[in-house]
């Protein structure tokens, strides 16, 4: 692995949202174009940079690429010292996440241009300064291979979501805004001391050095039981990311927080913040606590299936559109967080397939939802029927994307479904009996989506008002587009995605798997 | 993922990743979940259901979705498992009953239809039970067999029905345009018997009652709907009868050669159900075709164009010869012909287990006697009876000894009642009791909302004040104005700004760094 302090294209990507703040910060706020034009083009040019990220990136290599790393802080015995560092870099499991986030991003903001709630609430130059802060330490989350560095970025991104709820939200904002903040926090709190914890024993926070440490047993966290050193240490940073995911039972600030949310904080609370939840299981809790992960897997997988059929089960009932997509992202990451904890190829392959299916899906829902709520100013399905009459081209893209989320074959969500359930019911440390329920979500996913579809899109136009809604604008057709081409893109052509995360995930697999055969013998002798 | 090893003894093992089983009882799982799978597509019970509803799509989309290719899927599917269900006893079994059974209730609800595609509909159903059953013992060559020569006459049925259906509607715009009469002739026998859901009720053109005489004004229709209905009842030298009597002839076989006991329930099944097409099918024609126009509608109908009625005759003709494509021999001289068992040796190359079935001339005799019984049952009550065309009402249901089982059938044996009480009704209202009561009620409102939130704020208040104020500054005077201004600022740090608690949760978080920090310090010096 090369690691050196010279300017990587990571850190590149990492700060031009930061430096498209400078140009923002001299605009007037009357200046509306100019400042929703210099934020695009900013995030489409992050956007291009992490595509020449793939591009440079060998599929081939298992360890970090295009590392970077500089010494920050430095505290502690001379001899010994503890080091924190400014460490970026990108495997498979970082790159395909970062891509995402730049793919979602320019989305979201295209689709603020036209929103009502920020004409009526102004500030315009404030809210795309933090979508702008909100991509940097989106990025940072997923590129920082130090622990230290990670936490910052996964406070940092409270921050900006904090304000874009309370500030551009919905009736409730204030309230959502606070659950969301105060929820997370106290789950965070929990993984600092964990990340004190592994730090101080290390004397590392670099990622690698304590992968490669638990690797060769320099570093050790004992573990004899599941509440022993690392099934706590586990824990502490288990809960952090359920929190974030969110994993039942802990969701219950998420409906508030998606319900309040302006649409483009939905698409990336959903698309991107939702990931750093499941991309820290399999980034941290995996490789730094295999034996507890192992121990812990069939628990997790349990709130896993519970979390697919309730989040099923709930959306179903669901009247408000919002609210229905909301809780069925409880149900896909359930599918998300069974497949890591499968802890196998398959599973964690296809976990990290559905954590960029359902960004791109669900993503795609919330825009969708959006632009109605735009029009009609409700998001109660009773208020639409026969959408699909009045707006034929808005009714086919919605049909696509509410396939991709039921996971139609030869659309994205199944690629993601299917290998999850291939790694659950192959798994060592769960079984055939996780899938078999889990298998139900996918049948419940088709119950609530075409209960939605059928609601809105289908029947008569019946009611007076849905009768003469705006065709969508061109920019709202520029927002769906790259949707629908990535959904049909992965739904048919996924090896590219595989080939990038296929070594990444070969050496977490072979690494946690011997903890997990250990596991496994001592349970069942 | 699936590993397979030797053990001792004869019984192979097969692995699914925790779980060790037989392979026999393997092989059994698996046709046995195919055999669910292939319920849903085939529309077998308990799964069938769907089929008649999904009639309400356009008379070309039932003629070639519903009933020729989409749902011989299931049988195809299974015949192509056919190495498997050859090894798997007693899912086999369990597919011959399924198979039979359905062939038996869908053809007995068919004969209380009065939609005459809900007729067609059941009458798939019923065909496909046939095709499901005729894998169970075995035949696969037959099974095969059925469905292609169903395939012809089905469609043309269905296309044919899409003719009357036509016929009739352009008959009723006719006649209202006339002007003058403003009811037809059957509405005001509804009058005259109170029948009620004849009131106001709008015309229905697929309803049989309102059919009748449509021989001469719809010849092709008419001669092309008598093929296929003799080639669905099985009456020599229509397709139906070949392929119908190789279905039963190998169940006899099974019987009889493989003690099958599968093979005599299937026959047995079988018959009566081959006894019911032939009844539910000459009904039709009866209705449909025979006799006076029972509205003006009918009186008023003509021969649909060409553009229908060509392929009606291209589907007549091979309802006719389809049969012939695998013509048993010793019949007549006919394999002399057309060669004997043509499309069983196609098969035999890529069906493993097919076998050639050899002409039954007693089975086939008795389901001969049984279809030609059935018609001329069916003609007796239907033909010269007009009891329909006074009262509104059916023959059978004027009887009193059939009138208990004509109502079950008409109800369709309140399957669809059944299920929604049993499944749909209970699922909607576990959702809205999981989504209104669990979710929201209990877990968001009370446990966090309530529970937490407000439980953090008395403690705060608490604290603040009984504690402080009133314990403190009771017991020590002295230090009771220290208390009182903690107190006063402890109470300040309720101010339910988030900002103000995330300084309290730094400084916490400060506290415990320093105090994990303190002992490394320490150490150092």
């Amino acid at each position: 692995m090369e690691v050196s302090g010279g300017l990587s294209l990571v850190t590149i990507v990492l700060f031009l949202p930061l430096i498209g703040l400078i140009p923002l910060i001299f605009l007037r706020e009357d200046q509306h174009d100019a400042i929703r034009w210099t934020t695009l083009g900013f995030t489409l040019v992050t956007f291009a940079a992490s595509l020449l990220l793939w591009a440079g990136f060998d599929g081939n290599v298992s360890s970090l690429q295009m590392a970077q790393r500089n010494t920050w802080v430095t505290f502690g015995p001379t001899d010994a010292p503890y080091v924190i560092s400014y460490f970026v870099g990108i495997d498979g499991l970082s790159l395909l996440l970062v891509i995402m986030t730049t793919f979602i991003v320019p989305l979201a903001v295209l689709s603020s241009f036209r929103a009502h709630v920020i004409h009526e609430r102004g500030r315009e130059k404030l809210y795309y300064g933090f979508m702008l802060l909100l991509e940097w330490a989106m990025i940072g989350v997923f590129v920082a291979q130090d622990l230290f560095l990670f936490y910052v970025f996964w406070e940092i991104t409270l921050v900006p979501m904090y304000f874009l709820i309370g500030i551009w939200g919905a009736e409730n904002r204030v309230y959502a805004a606070v659950k969301f903040f105060l929820y997370t926090v106290a789950g965070s709190i929990l993984m600092l001391l964990g990340i004190l914890y592994v730090g101080i024993n290390a004397h590392t926070f670099a990622m690698p050095d304590l992968v490669a440490g638990v690797q060769n047993g320099t570093i050790n966290f004992p573990f004899v039981g599941l509440f022993s050193t690392q099934g706590l240490l586990f824990l502490s940073f288990f809960v952090a990311f359920a929190v974030k995911v969110p994993i039942w039972p802990l969701h219950s600030w998420l409906p508030d927080a998606h319900v309040q949310a302006p649409t483009a904080g939905s698409v990336i609370l959903a698309g991107v913040l939702l990931k750093m939840g499941t991309y820290g299981l399999v980034r941290f809790c995996l490789p730094m606590f295999p034996e507890a992960s192992a121990a812990w897997a069939p628990f997790v997988a349990v709130l896993a299936v519970i979390g697919i059929i309730y989040g099923a089960w709930v959306s179903f009932a669901q009247t408000d559109m919002k609210k229905l997509v909301a809780y069925s992202s409880v149900s896909h990451l359930g599918f998300v967080v069974l497949g890591i904890f499968a802890l196998n190829q398959a599973g964690i392959e296809g976990g990290i397939m559905q954590m960029v299916n359902h960004g791109i899906s669900t993503g795609g829902l919330f825009l969708l939802v959006g632009m109605l709520y735009e029009r009609r100013h409700t998001k109660e399905m009773a208020a639409y029927g026969g959408i699909w009459k009045a707006l034929p081209l808005f009714g086919a893209i919605s049909l696509l994307v509410t396939l991709s989320s039921m996971g139609l074959p030869g659309l994205n969500g199944f690629v993601g479904e299917f290998t999850i359930l291939l790694g659950s019911y192959g798994s060592t440390v769960l079984g055939a009996g996780f899938t078999v329920f889990a298998t139900l979500g996918v049948i419940l996913a088709a119950v609530y989506m075409l209960k939605m579809f059928q609601k809105v899109y289908m029947g008569e136009l019946d009611k007076e008002e849905n009768k003469h809604l705006p065709p969508l604008h061109w920019q709202e057709i520029a927002v769906l587009i790259p949707i629908v081409i990535a959904i049909i893109y992965i739904g048919v052509q996924p090896a590219p995605f595989f080939h990038t995360m296929d070594a990444t995930v070969n050496q977490l697999v072979a690494h946690v798997g011997e903890a997990a055969t250990t596991i496994a013998s001592n349970i069942t002798p | 993922m699936i590993a397979e090893q030797e053990e001792s003894g004869q019984e192979r093992m097969v692995q699914f990743g925790s779980i060790s089983l037989p392979l026999g009882t393997v092989i059994g799982l698996i046709t046995f979940c195919f055999l669910i799978g292939a319920a849903g597509k085939s529309a077998q019970i308990p799964l069938f259901v769907w089929l008649p509803d999904a009639m309400a799509g356009p008379t070309p989309v039932s003629a070639l979705i519903h009933a020729a290719t989409m749902v011989t899927a299931g049988v195809y599917m299974m015949t192509r498992s056919n190495v498997l269900y050859h090894h798997a006893e007693v899912t086999s079994f369990i597919v011959t009953i399924v198979g039979a059974s359905t062939a038996l209730i869908a053809g007995f609800i068919a004969m209380g239809q009065w939609d005459i595609k809900r007729v067609l509909a059941y009458s798939t159903i019923s065909q496909l039970g046939f095709m499901v059953a005729a894998v169970g013992v075995g035949a696969f060559g037959a099974a095969m067999f059925h469905l292609v020569t169903h395939a012809f006459f089905k469609a043309l049925l269905f296309l044919g029905s899409g003719s009357v259906i036509h016929g009739i509607e352009h008959g009723h715009h006719e006649a209202h345009s006339q002007g003058g009469h403003g009811h037809d002739a059957h509405d005001e026998h509804a009058d005259e018997h109170h029948d009620e859901h004849h009131e106001e009720a709008p015309f229905d053109p697929q309803d049989m009652r309102n059919m009748g005489g449509l021989r001469r004004r719809m010849p092709i229709t008419y001669w092309t709907y008598v093929f296929g209905t003799l080639a669905l009842a099985g009456i020599f030298p229509f397709a139906g009868f070949w392929s119908k009597d190789e279905i039963l002839a190998d169940s006899w076989l099974a019987g009889l050669f493989e003690n099958n006991l599968g093979g005599y329930i299937a026959l047995g099944l079988l018959l009566i159900s081959a006894g019911f097409t032939a009844f539910y099918m000459w009904r039709q024609i009866e209705m449909v075709f025979h006799g006076e126009p029972r509205t003006e509608a009918a009186d008023h109908a003509h021969e649909s164009s060409p553009l229908m009625t060509i392929p009606l005759l291209v589907l007549g003709f091979f309802s006719l010869f389809v049969g012939f494509i695998n013509t048993p021999t010793g019949v007549l001289g006919l394999s002399n012909i057309f060669g004997a068992h043509g499309l069983a040796t196609w098969l035999e190359a890529s069906v493993a287990n097919l076998h050639i079935a050899e002409f039954q001339p007693l089975i086939a005799l008795g389901a001969l006697i049984i279809g030609l019984g059935a018609i001329f049952l069916a003609r007796s009550i239907y033909g010269f009876n007009h009891a329909l065309t006074k009262k509104g009402r059916d023959p059978l249901e004027a009887r009193p000894e059939s009138a208990q089982a004509f109502k079950l059938a008409n109800a369709r044996m309140y399957w669809d009642e059944a299920y929604d009480a049993i499944f749909v009704r209970p699922f909607q209202r576990i959702g809205y009791w999981l989504a209104d009561k669990l979710d929201w009620a209990f877990w968001h409102d009370y446990v966090h909302d309530t529970v937490i939130w407000r439980g953090f704020v008395a403690i705060g208040d608490l604290l603040a004040n009984p504690f402080d104020l009133g314990l403190i500054d009771g017991i020590v005077n002295g230090i009771g104005r220290l208390a009182q201004w903690i107190s006063a600022r402890g109470s300040r740090v309720q101010t339910g700004y988030v900002r103000t608690y995330a300084i309290s949760v730094l400084l916490g978080v400060v506290v415990v760094i320093l105090l994990l920090l303190l002992p490394m310090i320490t150490n150092a010096r």
